[in-house]
């Protein structure tokens, strides 16, 4: 399994052709405690690019954009229910939703973790 | 206003926020600390909990003194600008206050204390140099404007702050909700009301600038105490129902829409002593007895999702017809949940109306709901 960064901080876990997608910590530690998340429905077809997720700290609201195209073929209910485990585990527990990606060409875009270190540094 | 980091002024306690890990961003022409490490959420439960000290040396505090020498004369030109009765204020009391237009809209809205000799009022600082102009446009025949650039003012909330400033003033404890006066502070000249803007008991003390950095870290030392930014500040006003000038009222809002009578004493009303004589006096005064077309109202959504500013209201699911919009709204710590207010038809505006926020395309159930959401604590 590899793990791909987008420059809008998030991450993508690829195995074969289904991604788990979430947040990262430097993400979550920007937003402040997370408050409210909203996920996109199972069965939905997104469009790279598109706001798929919305994330909610006390002060504001911001979008999760797809970061590559698939179908949402599974999403992470336990973050709807207890949003602060966005905050303790942004990189692992706490992930978004799963997409069957829709084309593998998208994935070449995206940055390795040494990358996304240094565009975070 | 194009504010860039070239053009923002910084209070006298810039280097105390930054040195506290403040996450300094542009409001009103300042550099303010939004935030400090552990997060509007638990500064936000710590001031309802323990303590809490805000920086809000960005706000305008102004002297305005008769050149008569007598307060009275002070009070009365005064009246000429606010709906208030302001004669009638006490020696070492403090009063709401809200400068009026031709249309009975709102200019600001302030605090207006009585020193005894002259007036002291606290004015937002986006509306400072405004208001400032306004006085002097109306009252400089009679009064002097005085505005106190060289004094810092900082904000101590929570139940705990009774406590920690007892250990500063011994005359804190003696003080009630709406006191104001001059006071010694760890040995500094303070101006110091009890009063503040979180629904909790707290206090508000003018300090000399030079003066100040030193008696907040002294207040900083007290274990009961953290710093908080305006994040929290912004959430536990919106808990205690309290209006953000230039979001829930402006220009456009009378105090009758904004559910504000109680701040209107009867003598300045129809009938009263001195009825009317302030700017909008008609329009507002005929709302006192017709009500208003509008209403602010506390808006609970039924759902987990915050509805925040701008987001337009509607009578039902599925209506086109907008009518009405929230004016603040986010997360409510204390409450665990969303909370709103907004701008409704008075015939919408009844406790317990269920209407609608559009939000990312949803129409989300709200409830018009009583405020403050969290009861406040003020020591009467």
């Amino acid at each position: 399994m590899t793990t791909l960064y987008t420059s809008d901080h998030e991450w993508l876990r690829i195995d074969g052709d289904v991604a788990t997608i979430g947040i990262t910590d430097y993400a979550q530690s920007q937003l402040g405690d997370v408050v409210f998340v909203e996920l996109p429905k199972v069965g939905r077809t997104l469009k790279k690019a598109e706001p798929s997720a919305v994330v909610e700290s006390v002060k504001a609201a911001s979008d999760v954009y797809a970061p590559i195209s698939g179908e949402v073929i599974e999403v992470n209910e336990a973050i709807v229910s207890e949003p602060a485990l966005v905050n303790s585990d942004a990189g692992d527990k706490a992930w978004f939703f799963k997409l069957r990606i829709a084309d593998q060409s998208e994935l070449g875009g995206l940055m390795d973790e040494a990358a996304y270190k240094a565009h975070t540094a | 206003m194009l504010a860039n980091e070239t053009t923002l002024n910084r209070t006298p306690l810039y280097d105390l926020h930054v040195a506290l890990g403040g996450k300094m961003v542009p409001f009103a022409g300042y550099e303010m600390p939004v935030q400090y490490a552990p997060g509007v959420l638990r500064e936000h439960l710590h001031t309802r909990s323990s303590a809490g000290l805000f920086d809000v040396s960005h706000m305008g505090q102004i002297v305005l003194r008769a050149k008569s020498g007598k307060v009275e004369d002070a009070a009365i030109a005064l009246e000429r600008l606010v709906p208030q009765d302001i004669l009638a204020l006490a020696p070492g009391r403090q009063r709401y206050a809200q400068f009026t237009n031709d249309a009975g809209g709102l200019l600001d809205d302030l605090m207006v204390a009585n020193f005894g000799d002259h007036l002291f009022l606290v004015v937002n600082a986006a509306c400072k140099a405004a208001d400032e102009a306004h006085l002097r446009d109306h009252l400089s025949e009679t009064c002097v404007i005085e505005p106190l650039a060289n004094r810092a003012l900082i904000a101590l909330q929570g139940p705990e702050a009774e406590s920690v400033l007892t250990k500063f003033c011994a005359e804190a404890p003696s003080m009630r909700f709406m006191d104001a006066g001059p006071h010694r502070v760890a040995g500094y000249d303070c101006f110091v009301s009890r009063s503040g803007y979180t629904g909790e008991d707290g206090f508000e003390l003018s300090v000399p600038a030079d003066e100040v950095e030193d008696l907040a870290k002294q207040l900083l030392a007290d274990g009961n105490v953290l710093p908080i930014g305006l994040g929290a500040r912004d959430s536990l006003r919106l808990e205690a129902g309290l209006c953000l000038y230039g979001h829930d009222i402006d220009v456009t809002t009378t105090p009758v829409e904004a559910a504000l009578e109680w701040s209107v004493q009867k003598s300045r009303r129809k009938g009263g002593a001195r009825a009317g004589g302030f700017p909008g006096a008609d329009r507002i005064l005929a709302q006192f007895e017709t009500g208003a077309p509008r209403r602010r109202v506390g808006l609970k959504p039924e759902g987990r999702a915050p509805v925040r500013e701008g987001a337009p209201l509607f009578a039902d699911a599925t209506s086109s017809e907008q009518v009405g919009t929230v004016t603040s709204g986010g997360f409510g710590p204390s409450l665990n949940g969303p909370v709103a207010m907004g701008y409704l038809p008075s015939a919408l505006a009844a406790v317990g109306t269920q209407v609608f926020a559009e939000v990312r395309s949803q129409r989300l159930p709200c409830r018009v709901s009583p405020t403050p959401f969290v009861p406040n604590t003020y020591k009467r």
